[in-house]
């Protein structure tokens, strides 16, 4: 077995994952400055009404694969509807207030989401329905599943999709008006927090669409899954720039490779001291690295501006 | 076309705008002159409802404005070019301009203003497709107003339109200012640069520490001794 290529394969569908749910952190920073920690939380409710709904409709009789479909617009939903609420109840009424505060209110937000689904769906490890037959295939020595190309190429797309979004309609085009100068949007005659409402809507979109695709992946959720995973998509949106798209889509590839290959080889590394259950300290020398050398990331703006 | 009445406008607790009253006519081309300070940006903020009233109250063509929210103002026939321009920088000059004209969907008209921009403005044209971020100062400051002129204003307010500009610049941007008012729409300018600001308009309000001191045609301030002494340096 191709230790290379099968952790390229593995970093490129974990990497997928982070980009979508770095996008939903890039996507508010651009436009309001704002980190808003609890996006892991949403992705992790994502996940959690998608097991839900899928349980709930085969007990129904409902084939699972239609069930699967129906969970994951079901999650979109929701997520949508958290996301905006998030919004409006706990940032919209510190839109004035110094820096610090909403950052500290999106931490709250977060240890209240996760509290949440815990009394809801327990403290227990949940299993995600297996939603279609797993098929293995194999290319130059490396294994990829059938459930991973899918990741990938749902992730692609959804990319895709928001990146005409933003470059080709009116909303993008009020959105990146906002993110560069919200003062002088509003003169434009744009409604900033109705763009604001906008980002946290299609950054939860993508967050549920991420959710699904962790559950799916691993087959288990758990109510603190979002922590690591958020923190991880942070990092990997911060690699690439905060603020900037393409960045949070490059960076999140690029952390899911360097993690991979980095839980491939540190065994060999540390002379088998390090197992690659220590894959986690890959993402965080990253977060060091770029803040200590590139703070502003590999595509952000260097002229101290925000994004 | 605009009224103001007792209008002031507050920092916390340092008042930049203390109580002033006046009024542009339509068609009209009004200068607020004055010493850094004076209160000049703040009043066209207040305006323009980037900066909340701290009382008073502002009309424009009849409509109380005083409260509006910030985005429904272009809609109710305002333009602000911003003091410091504010162009989009990662947006090519197009889309800044056609930021200008995002409330509108005549797509007919807008791509007839979008030419007639482009006539004021020839080097605009040039530098279509160029990100804002990277046009000189004075390419912003066309920009700017060719942006707020996307928005068919029946009132456009120009802050500072000279500022940090060289002198072949300043009377090009001038000569637009001229020929827009030309086509009927009302001007309402601040400017340091005084001497320039009563050369364009008819009138001017000159103020000093939040208040509006003086008041009178442009061509009587020019050779008013005391406006002569305060702000035309000599």
């Amino acid at each position: 077995m191709d230790t290379f290529l099968q952790q390229l394969i593995n970093g490129l569908v974990q990497g997928s994952i982070y980009a979508l749910v770095a996008l939903g952190y890039t996507m508010v920073y651009g436009i309001m400055g704002l980190i808003n920690f609890a996006h892991g939380e949403v992705v992790m409710i994502g996940t959690m009404v998608a097991i839900t709904v899928i349980g709930m409709l085969t007990n129904l009789g409902v084939p699972v694969g239609l069930a699967a479909v129906l969970a994951l617009l079901a999650a979109m939903l929701v997520c949508m509807a958290l996301g905006w609420s998030l919004e409006r109840i706990a940032y919209r009424p510190l839109r004035h207030a110094p820096r610090l505060t909403p950052l500290i209110t999106a931490i709250g937000m977060s240890i209240v989401l996760q509290n949440l689904a815990m009394i809801i769906w327990s403290r227990n490890y949940l299993i995600f329905p297996r939603i279609i037959e797993k098929t293995s295939h194999e290319i130059g020595g490396a294994y990829f599943s059938n459930v991973q190309v899918l990741i990938v190429l749902l992730a692609v797309a959804s990319m895709a999709g928001l990146l005409l979004l933003i470059y080709r309609t009116r909303l993008g085009m009020a959105m990146r008006a906002a993110s560069q100068n919200p003062q002088v949007a509003r003169l434009m005659g744009v409604n900033v927090d109705r763009v604001i409402a906008a980002a946290f809507i299609i950054g939860s979109a993508m967050g549920a669409l991420a959710g699904f695709m962790v559950g799916s992946y691993y087959e288990v959720a758990h109510y603190q899954m979002g922590f690591m995973l958020g923190l991880k998509a942070f990092t990997a949106a911060v690699l690439g720039g905060i603020g900037n798209l393409a960045g949070a889509m490059a960076g999140g590839l690029l952390l899911g490779i360097i993690e991979a290959l980095g839980a491939g080889y540190i065994g060999d590394l540390t002379g088998g001291f390090l197992g690659s259950h220590y894959q986690d300290i890959f993402a965080f020398v990253v977060l060091i690295v770029v803040l200590m050398f590139r703070p502003s990331g590999l595509f952000g703006e260097q002229t101290g501006e925000r994004a | 076309m605009l009224e103001v009445t007792g209008l002031r406008v507050a920092y916390g607790g340092i008042q930049a705008v203390k109580s002033i009253t006046f009024h542009v006519r339509e068609g009209e081309r009004v200068a607020l002159i004055g010493a850094n300070g004076a209160g000049k940006t703040s009043t066209l903020k207040a305006i323009a409802r980037v900066l909340d009233a701290a009382g008073g109250d502002v009309h424009c063509a009849g409509q109380d404005i005083t409260c509006l929210p910030p985005h429904e103002v272009l809609g109710s026939g305002i333009a602000l070019v911003p003091e410091g321009r504010g162009v989009f920088p990662r947006l090519n000059v197009l889309g800044n301009l056609l930021m200008g004209a995002y409330i509108r969907n005549d797509k007919a008209a807008i791509a007839a203003d979008l030419e007639q921009v482009y006539g004021h403005f020839p080097r605009l044209k040039e530098r279509e497709k160029q990100l804002a971020g990277t046009l000189s100062g004075g390419e912003q400051q066309m920009l700017a107003i060719g942006r707020a002129l996307m928005g068919r204003p029946r009132l456009l307010l120009l802050d500072e339109p000279s500022m940090g500009l060289a002198p072949l610049m300043v009377q090009k941007i001038f000569e637009v200012i001229r020929t827009v008012a030309s086509q009927g729409i009302t001007i309402l300018l601040v400017e340091q640069n005084a001497r320039l600001a009563l050369e364009v308009s008819q009138r001017a309000y000159v103020m000093e520490s939040g208040r509006i001191i003086h008041t009178g045609p442009a061509h009587e301030l020019l050779v008013d001794p005391r406006v002569r002494a305060a702000y035309l340096g000599e």
